[in-house]
């Protein structure tokens, strides 16, 4: 096939699933967060269960005013939302959805989903940047600091799968849990289920407590904390470049949960399923192991209260960095020996 | 939503070098130009508007001090009514702290769990007063007959809407289990613990000195509550505790108000267990008039004491009033509290003092 045909169905495929993703897995915060504070939630819209609300929502702030300040570096200004939006849309590239479908199997597939994640913080900083306001700038810099001190452990967690996978590309790794054997020690019959999940355990759990704080959602939201900072990074934006903003964050939710699901969880792989049933089933598989991974964020979410900065970073520099050295060592200690 | 107050702090690389609270923004002079021109009944109306999250305790210290000046005797099922729904307008000024506070530090389920059962001790208000924020039942006397009480021809016999005391006993039993449920969500919440506990710790004497009272000077260690002390209420006829908490810090104010709705709950179920029968109202002329002298009575309101200090010259009308409002006294210890507190921390500790801007700008 042509080269740009096929480049054009595959960026299709990557805006035609996770744009959609994100409005679901919005729907799906609407809807649970309601019934974890004994309300309905969205009802009307669309009929029936409210389905249409995150469209309807989009459709609203079509119509609002583009507000730029006055004082605003107009250029960055506007380019932010397409940064951060644009970040997290380019790892979906790498996420294997089955063996054969993946939009581009890179050798070095985790390292460039832990470089391009980190993007959109870049835009992050633009828009506290370009804000020319307090908040806004205060904001900016909070993320900033957060995305320093959490890209550390988020990273030190990969290497613990890297090892054990042998491999940095994703769908290797999938592979790899496919067919893992427990360091040899473990009896024949533990060989056949084993995702990292179980072996990683500590490098997942710092991992999704990373990602939360990369995403910068409760409880790690000091970015955008409305009690201090109005609304952060975010309080001059409006119209369509808060839905920019908005939809990025969700579609960074969906794709840190796929990294995630991919990394610990074995990607599209289910046990007793191979070849072309697994093609078949691959990318339900997936989704299913994203909404899961989603649904635990969304509970977070609503159970805790936020952070305070210097917690913050206590928790980053104090203790999950030195799990995740530690979790290393003892990966590499059991590759090697055993 | 309340009016905000300003808060006026310097920041000095994240921490506050103190600051002051410019109060005053929402000041209606209740006390000059509102109360000073109106009859005694009429100010029972509008001094339900001072702390309007627990409008009905506002009134009793109020009607107490005219009650002193006339030397009324108040019957005592009016006694047992008014004690009863001052249980309950703290329960319910409390539940709002139980829900708006965590939503300060970020965590928003704990609000509609809490909203959710206080609509419920306000439909009980409601059911009786007939108002859900600012009831003006009490009348000098005793209190008025009540909303849902039946034909107003009868207005001496009227009496507490039918089944209101089944209706309380199990809002009472859902509150102490909203109780248990915001333990569960909140109270042993790690994060939650993380931001508040050893936050804006004030120590007792630092609190008396600052005149604060309530649940904020109990939480500081101080066992000092005015229904156990002087109360116009019969409330040395009840079992209950007062609980103190011992660092004085956000947490302390946090717990120390969780157990009081526990408390109030205990008492109003005690209440509704030996409400006696009786006039609802004590003999009173249908004009007014109060003897010449002064008083000042105060009382345990939800937010600390709240006292009235009346002058009467005779006649209708008060000479002068002045209201000593909690909120006012507890926000005065800001300066003191937010000296070298983290920025994030000014959130957590100003939430915690829980007060209400009717209350300090009067």
């Amino acid at each position: 096939m042509n080269f740009w045909l096929l480049l054009l169905v595959k960026v299709g495929l990557v805006l035609g699933v996770m744009m959609p993703g994100a409005l679901v897995i919005i729907f799906g915060e609407l809807k649970i967060s309601a019934h974890m504070q004994s309300r309905i939630g969205p009802y009307f819209a669309g009929g029936r269960f409210g389905w249409a609300q995150p469209l309807a929502d989009g459709l609203k702030f079509l119509q609002k005013e583009d507000l730029v300040p006055a004082d605003a570096d107009r250029t960055v200004y506007k380019l932010a939302p397409y940064v951060v939006l644009m970040g997290t849309l380019a790892t979906f590239v790498i996420i294997p959805f089955s063996p054969d479908l993946v939009p581009r199997d890179l050798d070095l597939g985790v390292f460039y989903v832990l470089a391009v994640s980190s993007l959109s913080t870049l835009g992050v900083l633009m828009a506290g940047w370009s804000s020319a306001n307090k908040y806004s700038l205060m904001g900016g810099l909070r993320a900033a600091a957060q995305l320093i001190a959490y890209e550390l452990p988020l990273v030190l967690a990969v290497i613990g799968v890297a090892i054990q996978a042998g491999s940095l590309s994703l769908n290797d790794i999938v592979t790899a849990q496919a067919s893992w054997q427990w360091f040899n020690v473990a009896p024949e019959w533990l060989n056949v289920i084993s995702p990292f999940m179980i072996l990683q355990v500590v490098g997942l759990t710092i991992f999704l407590i990373a990602s939360l704080a990369e995403l910068s959602r409760i409880p790690f939201d000091m970015p955008i904390a409305e009690s201090e900072l109005t609304m952060g990074y975010l309080t001059e934006y409006s119209g369509m470049r808060f839905t920019m903003f908005f939809l990025g964050e969700y579609a960074g939710l969906v794709s840190m949960a796929a990294i995630a699901a991919t990394l610990f969880l074995g990607g599209y792989w289910v046990p007793g399923l191979d070849g072309d049933v697994l093609n078949f089933v691959g990318p339900v598989v997936l989704l299913s192991k994203v909404m899961i991974i989603a649904f635990l964020f969304i509970w977070l979410r609503w159970t805790f209260p936020r952070l305070r900065e210097d917690q913050l970073q206590t928790l980053a520099w104090k203790w999950l960095i030195p799990a995740g050295l530690a979790n290393i060592l003892v990966t590499a200690f059991f590759r090697v020996v055993f | 939503m309340p009016p905000r107050t300003r808060k006026a702090t310097t920041s000095d690389r994240d921490r506050s070098s103190g600051g002051h609270a410019p109060v005053g923004c929402c000041r209606i002079d209740r006390d000059r130009d509102a109360a000073e021109v109106r009859t005694y009944p009429q100010i029972i109306a509008l001094v339900n508007r001072i702390d309007w999250v627990s409008g009905f305790a506002n009134e009793i210290p109020f009607v107490g001090a005219i009650e002193k000046l006339l030397d009324i005797e108040v019957p005592e099922r009016a006694q047992y009514i008014r004690l009863i729904l001052t249980e309950l307008a703290r329960i319910s000024s409390h539940l709002v702290f139980a829900s708006s506070y965590p939503l300060e530090l970020g965590a928003s389920t704990p609000l509609m769990h809490a909203m959710r059962e206080r609509e419920h001790v306000l439909e009980l208000l409601e059911s009786v007063t007939g108002g859900r924020f600012h009831p003006n039942f009490n009348r000098v006397g005793g209190v008025k007959p009540a909303a849902g009480g039946g034909s107003t021809m009868k207005k001496l016999t009227q009496d507490l809407p039918a089944g209101f005391l089944a209706a309380a006993d199990a809002a009472m039993h859902n509150v102490l289990d909203i109780c248990d449920d915001i333990d569960r969500l909140v109270t042993g919440n790690e994060l939650f613990l993380a931001r508040t506990v050893g936050v804006g710790e004030i120590p007792g004497a630092k609190a008396i000195e600052y005149g604060v009272t309530g649940p904020n000077l109990r939480a500081s260690g101080v066992k000092f509550d005015l229904r156990k002390v002087e109360s116009l209420l019969p409330y040395d006829q009840f079992d209950f505790e007062i609980p103190v908490g011992n660092n004085g810090d956000c947490f302390d104010r946090y717990v120390v108000r969780i157990q009081e709705i526990r408390q109030a709950a205990g008492i109003v179920r005690q209440a509704i267990a030996k409400i006696p029968s009786g006039p609802l109202r004590a003999k009173v002329p249908r004009i007014l008039k109060v003897p010449p002298g002064e008083a000042y009575v105060r009382a345990e309101n939800p937010k600390g004491e709240m006292g009235y200090y009346l002058i009467s010259e005779g006649g209708r009308i008060p000479y002068r009033l002045k209201i000593r409002s909690a909120s006012f006294s507890n926000l005065s210890i800001l300066p003191w509290v937010l000296e070298g507190a983290l920025i994030p921390d000014l959130v957590a500790i100003l939430g915690s003092l829980d007060f209400v801007l009717g209350d300090v700008d009067r």
